[in-house]
């Protein structure tokens, strides 16, 4: 012991030393429990369906990280049976790997909403926005009635889906190119540019009059187009483990 | 390094920006909890959410980062200036320096703030200023960095005190944090929107073990290099023990930095990850009880100095409300028992026994202890009024960590219980309402916290005027005298 101190008033005696010493301690946690997490393939199971968001569908989620919905809303579904049961199929990791930041969350003063999508019509979102304790009188969730008055900013939406591509959302030139006009179709009903928008983001996009005002492309378009689509890209109804997929990738 | 230089009689401390530093932290203190009072009313009383700019949404991040930065990091600056100029015998390096991370800080608080409240935000909890506010913050942190280090650098004592290692470890372990997480790319450099590098599993990973030591280095190294200095000082009696200091310092900031997968109990997470998150957690109860031996037996001998001195009370009421709420973060942290705790009040409960009862009061303890000797004063203008927050204060923290304790475990149990059918009990909603006699119950301690805060600054106005208290006997405990 006395040895022990003795050794020790080198650092007590030498800030840079100690500013060493104290920057490789806590490095160690760090750097163990992160970087194996970078082999992504031990860590996400690639699964069908999953895609990167349209360009609407990523307005809607940046009104969703403006608003603090995070503050009260988790998005991430725990493989336990009342969460099975009251919010569906527990999250996957493919599910959240392209949300730059991750919206799972820490707090539920709101249901989980990992599943959100497809549960309710337009309509209940466009009113549950507006004024909550219209369709729930219970809810102590702030109203948010502005969204529907406000026009989506949509004409940068390019530059936001290159920089996505910079940070690994595999994004086309093609896409890049449409962003604006693929947002402006998916959030009207019968746009002459539907086709396209499916070409690049699949059939299964949700593309219609979200909030019910055809004059307006509004925020509330963008965010309702965000709750729909989420958890709905797997398709867990005949959902299986791609792993013919898993074992080519690990080398 | 310069040890045991020549020059003899008084050093002339640079305090102009420690005197700043102070009042910011009143300032910004009752700023952060009235933030705090008027959330939690939000929740009891939904009407109080005004669109757009004052919305639960905006505002949580507000109080948050009010408290912890805005309170919690002028009350770091102010005191490491302090203590590292008294401890190691020598002025700041440069007072220029100390003036520009003042007013640079106070331009981050200010830049942040403005930034929650228009919905300028990355969205990730105590990191959501973008991506300029970031980068404002890394110069003024490295300037902080500098400062510290080539004022111990030039100390005329051979030995670093013990404080100051704390000290040393939350500036530049936050550092790292800050850097690692502030990871990102602004869309365009006109704007001020920005997109996170990591996405999804590692994003969350990356952003807890940033969450998780903020807590860790921010509100506990920090605030426990302020009790290695006031505590001692105030009681006028060594540290306990030396050696429980190095093996306390040591073991905390090496075991700190891998709980952070504690926040992620069950998540799309890998099991190993979260099972080591656990593991560590568990372990940090045995370095935060050390330190909490440490701090509170520095006053065998003294203990009577508790019936004398509301100051010292305070510090000591912290540190047992730090040695209760890392009882209760390892306990929080056992998978079953998050699985029940997770998303509920519980996590808020014990976030506030830490921070209204820990990094509060020994805030409150060191501020009572600083301000005084900043303008030349004896003492505080009243003792007893000292002591009136003090128990004011206390009176709140428990009323809300009791509510809070009730509020989230009672919503835990209703989410998970079944009818006999097998069927869900409870509606979301059903849940979400029982929580109004909670939620009411805990805006009425914050309250009452805040109450203890403007008492407080009430105080010190007249303490900086010059005033004693004429129907008070100053019993000043012994040796207090700077």
């Amino acid at each position: 012991m006395k040895n022990f101190l003795k050794k020790h008033e080198y650092l007590e005696r030498n800030s840079i030393l100690l500013l060493v010493g104290i920057i490789i301690v806590v490095l160690i946690g760090g750097i163990i429990e992160i970087i194996p997490l970078f082999r992504m393939e031990t860590v996400i199971e690639p699964v069908k369906g999953v895609r990167p968001y349209t360009p609407l569908e990523l307005a809607g989620q940046n009104i969703y990280i403006r608003e603090g919905c995070y503050n009260c809303h988790s998005q991430q579904i725990r493989p336990l049976r009342d969460e099975a049961m009251r919010y569906g199929h527990y999250s996957l990791a493919a599910e959240s790997m392209y949300d730059h930041p991750f919206q799972w969350g820490s707090k539920r003063t709101g249901p989980d909403l990992a599943r959100v999508g497809g549960r309710y019509s337009d309509a209940w979102h466009v009113a549950h926005l507006k004024n909550p304790r219209d369709v729930v009188p219970e809810s102590i969730m702030p109203n948010y009635s502005m969204l529907a008055g406000r026009e989506a900013k949509l004409d940068d939406l390019g530059a936001h889906l290159k920089t996505l591509r910079i940070v690994g959302v595999p994004y086309s030139d093609d896409m890049i190119a449409n962003a604006y006009k693929d947002a402006m179709a998916q959030a009207s009903n019968d746009s002459p540019n539907l086709a396209g928008l499916q070409a690049r983001y699949g059939d299964r996009v949700n593309a219609r009059d979200f909030d019910g005002n055809p004059n307006l492309t509004s925020e509330l378009d963008a965010l309702i187009a965000y709750l729909q689509v989420l958890g709905t890209m797997v398709d867990f109804t005949n959902y299986e483990p791609d792993t013919a997929k898993d074992k080519s990738e690990v080398k | 390094m310069t040890a045991l230089s020549k020059q003899t009689g008084p050093i002339a401390y640079s305090d102009d920006a420690i005197r700043l530093f102070s009042l910011a932290t009143v300032f910004w203190g009752i700023v952060g909890f009235t933030v705090g009072l008027f959330i939690a009313l939000q929740m009891a009383f939904p009407a109080l959410n005004f669109e757009p700019f004052l919305t639960f949404g905006r505002l949580r991040p507000l109080h948050t980062s009010a408290v912890i930065f805005a309170f919690g990091g002028n009350a770091l600056f102010a005191t490491s200036y302090y203590v590292v100029q008294r401890t190691c015998q020598t002025r700041l390096w440069s007072d220029k320096l100390a003036m520009f991370t003042f007013f640079g800080y106070q331009l981050f608080i200010v830049l942040a703030a403005l930034g929650y409240v228009t919905g300028v935000t990355q969205g990730k909890e105590y990191a959501e200023p973008e991506w300029y506010v970031d980068l404002w913050l890394t110069i003024v942190w490295v300037a902080y960095l500098v400062q510290f280090l080539m004022t111990l650098i030039q100390r005329r004592e051979p030995h670093i005190y013990v404080a100051n290692w704390f000290y040393l470890a939350f500036i530049i372990t936050v550092a790292v944090l800050h850097l690692g997480n502030g990871l990102s790319i602004p869309v365009s450099f006109l704007g001020a929107k920005s997109y996170t590098v990591m996405a999804g599993v590692q994003s969350a990973m990356i952003q807890w073990w940033y969450g998780h030591n903020a807590v860790g280095f921010f509100l506990t190294a920090g605030f426990l290099g302020m009790m290695y200095y006031f505590v001692p000082k105030r009681a006028d009696r060594p540290v306990y023990s030396y050696r429980l200091s190095i093996l306390h310092f040591w073991s905390l900031i090496f075991i700190y930095i891998w709980a952070g997968p504690h926040h992620l109990h069950y998540t799309a997470l890998p099991d190993w990850a979260q099972t080591l998150g656990m593991t560590f957690s568990i372990m940090l109860w045995m370095p935060s009880w050390g330190g909490m031996i440490n701090g509170m037996m520095t006053l065998s001998g003294a203990w009577h100095k508790l019936r004398q001195d509301p100051v010292l009370r305070f510090m000591i009421i912290a540190i047992a409300f730090y040695g209760m709420s890392t009882f209760e973060g390892p306990l929080m942290s056992i998978k079953a028992v998050n699985s029940l705790s997770h998303y509920t009040d519980w996590t808020i409960g014990h976030v506030h026994s830490g921070a209204l009862g820990w990094v509060g009061f020994i805030t409150f303890g060191a501020l009572y202890h600083l301000i005084p000797r900043l303008w030349g004063r004896k003492e505080v203008y009243s003792l007893k009024l000292v002591d009136l927050h003090l128990w004011v204060a206390t009176l709140g923290i428990v009323i809300y960590i009791c509510a809070m304790w009730v509020s989230g475990i009672m919503q835990g149990l209703m989410w998970r219980s079944y009818d006999s059918m097998g069927f869900l009990e409870y509606s979301f909603v059903e849940t979400v309402m029982a929580m109004h006699p909670y939620y009411m119950m805990r805006a009425f301690g914050g309250a009452l916290y805040l109450s203890g805060a403007l008492i407080m600054a009430y105080n010190f106005w007249r303490t900086i005027r010059g005033d004693v208290c004429k129907n008070e006997t100053q019993a000043v405990a012994q040796g207090v005298a700077a």
